[in-house]
């Protein structure tokens, strides 16, 4: 059993008004620990709400959520325990930051989890460390920081209280591409040396598919394929009429696909597409030579 | 009778008053460009380049330290002309959520025109095609709130667009929103723009920027790059440089040019990768 499940988690907003929602409906999930998994969906497909209920944050209307096995609000003096073990990003969390310093802001989560100020320290200075922030900056006041250094922060922030399982919702909006690729970077860093389960969703389907191994897809509220990368960009057509889109090399490559140019491979990076090009100009070259 | 918006050799400071003494912090270095009515430029800088301050400055939210701007004749500096100098040129902001004001989505667009004395009967008439040009006219009677950030994205546009301003200018205006909210948001510019309204773009997404008409690129507080999209993103290495990108397809034909294949450098749009690769790859 994977490390999030969900068993017909349904979740309406508004239920008795007019404005009734079925924003979650009917969705089984089941992720394994230590997948780095990318939810994609359109404004409104119910990404956010899906995970606000893995760690608490909503409770169902109606089915089940299981993290590590155990099932939320089932006894609710687990609740708090349980929720440490998942630690939610939000857009834009350096809105969130409000501390003196950089140090105290990290050290937040990590305090209120009832660890010792050494066991805080070390945790502090680590994720700091991991996602690039000196410790020159530590003293300063988070008001100081730039905005990718902020969104760095905030982040280290969730990173510091070592949740099994980080989710992080739209981590790279409103940065830059070297600020993007640099918070990509340390996500996958953070995946790769701590083993844990990372959830990101996303917009930018080039984010997602230089990053994860596995997507999730959210379509009207409901769980449309959770798969591995190339068996979810292969549906581009429907993603597409969803309202999503696939990487623009992912796009060019199924075009050429169709104008009758031979070729079984699902491209969805640039360097994965060069090698493609010089490939497929070599078998043509072999064949003329025939 | 000069160009519809003129920056003359403009420079802006923060002023960072916390420190004692206090310290000042310059973000534009002197700036000069010329933009004329009904162009689309966009413009690109990684965050902190100041181009966000530079944007803020053709409205008159930010005044110029040294040098001047002016706006369809008018001086920015000219406290008189402020409110001529904001009905020219309009702004979208980054975050929709900071930019609405009304609880009905209706009374939200409608509150410029009110608190300028429009009549009733032309603020009817102005919100209502406001709406429609976005295509949030089925939702005027809506809560803004139950909306998606896209959707409210869009009405913050229709705010801006019933002032009838000849400019308007976006600061990163679809960096919240999901891939068909941004090519909604992209259609609605372009649409603005043919219609004869000036656009001002700022984004961090290549592919958006590659749409406009011109591209400027700032850098610590200066222009670096002022050209059309084609010859601004054949720089790729100029761009990476400063923190920027290109996009995917101009990556991947400028990686296939390093490999010694014969294709153009200056390739920025999916369907001219398409026929380029295509002819390369065709049989025979």
């Amino acid at each position: 059993m994977g490390i999030i499940r969900t068993e017909n988690l349904t979740y309406i907003y508004g239920e008795g008004t007019p404005f009734r929602h079925v924003a979650v409906d009917c969705v089984n999930v089941d992720i394994d620990e230590g997948e780095i998994v990318g939810i994609i969906g359109h404004t409104g497909s119910g990404k956010s709400t899906l995970i606000q209920h893995f760690n608490g944050l909503l409770k169902p209307t109606s089915g089940k959520v299981f993290i590590d096995g155990e099932e939320l609000f089932a006894d609710k003096s687990r609740l708090k325990e349980i929720r440490f073990k998942v630690g939610l990003v939000f857009q834009y969390p350096e809105h969130q930051l409000f501390e003196e310093t950089v140090y105290k802001d990290i050290a937040f989560g990590p305090k209120n989890m009832g660890l010792s100020d050494d066991e805080t320290d070390r945790r502090v200075k680590e994720t700091a460390k991991m996602v690039g922030l000196g410790a020159e900056l530590l003293e300063k006041s988070p008001f100081e920081l730039s905005g990718g250094q902020k969104r760095r922060a905030a982040i280290a922030g969730v990173m510091a209280m070592e949740p099994k399982v980080l989710i992080l919702d739209e981590p790279t909006a409103g940065l830059d591409p070297r600020g993007r690729d640099r918070i990509l970077g340390m996500i996958k860093e953070y995946h790769a040396e701590k083993g844990t389960t990372v959830l990101l969703v996303s917009h930018s389907m080039e984010d997602v598919a230089k990053t994860v191994s596995k997507i999730l897809v959210m379509n009207d509220s409901k769980v449309f394929m959770y798969g591995d990368r190339s068996s979810v960009f292969a549906k581009a057509e429907q993603l597409t009429e969803m309202g999503l889109t696939v990487p623009q090399v992912t796009r060019v490559f199924d075009r050429l696909r169709a104008m009758g140019i031979g070729f079984d491979d699902e491209v969805f990076s640039i360097d994965y597409a060069k090698d493609l090009v010089m490939r497929l100009l070599k078998e043509k070259r072999g064949e003329s030579v025939d | 009778m000069g160009n519809f918006i003129e920056i003359k050799d403009v420079t802006f400071s923060y002023v960072n008053d916390y420190d004692d003494p206090p310290t000042k912090n310059t973000v534009i270095r002197g700036v000069s460009l010329e933009i004329s009515k009904g162009e689309f430029v966009a413009v690109l800088g990684h965050n902190g380049s100041g181009k966000s301050t530079l944007a803020k400055m053709l409205n008159a939210i930010n005044l110029p330290e040294t040098g001047e701007v002016i706006v369809d004749g008018m001086k920015t500096s000219d406290e008189a002309r402020l409110y001529d100098i904001r009905k020219t040129v309009g702004m979208v902001f980054q975050n929709p959520d900071n930019q609405i004001v009304a609880t009905v989505v209706e009374e939200d667009v409608a509150f410029a025109l009110e608190n300028i004395g429009v009549p009733p009967a032309e603020i009817r008439e102005r919100v209502d095609n406001a709406l429609k040009t976005v295509g949030m006219y089925d939702y005027r009677e809506h809560a803004p709130h139950k909306l998606s950030g896209g959707q409210k994205q869009r009405i913050a546009i229709a705010g801006v667009l019933a002032m009838q301003p000849e400019c308007i200018v976006m600061d990163e205006p679809t960096a919240m929103l999901d891939p068909i909210g941004r090519r909604e948001i992209m259609n609605t510019i372009k649409q603005l723009n043919a219609a004869g309204v000036t656009i001002v773009l700022i984004t961090h997404y290549m592919d958006e920027a590659a749409e406009a008409g011109r591209v400027i690129v700032m850098d610590d507080g200066r222009v670096i790059a002022d050209d059309t999209p084609k010859k601004v993103f054949s720089k790729a290495e100029m761009l990476k440089a400063v923190g920027l990108d290109v996009p995917n397809v101009t990556e991947l034909t400028h990686r296939l040019i390093d490999e010694g294949l014969d294709l153009p450098d200056d390739i920025i749009s999916e369907d001219e990768c398409v026929e380029r690769l295509y002819e390369l790859l065709k049989k025979g």
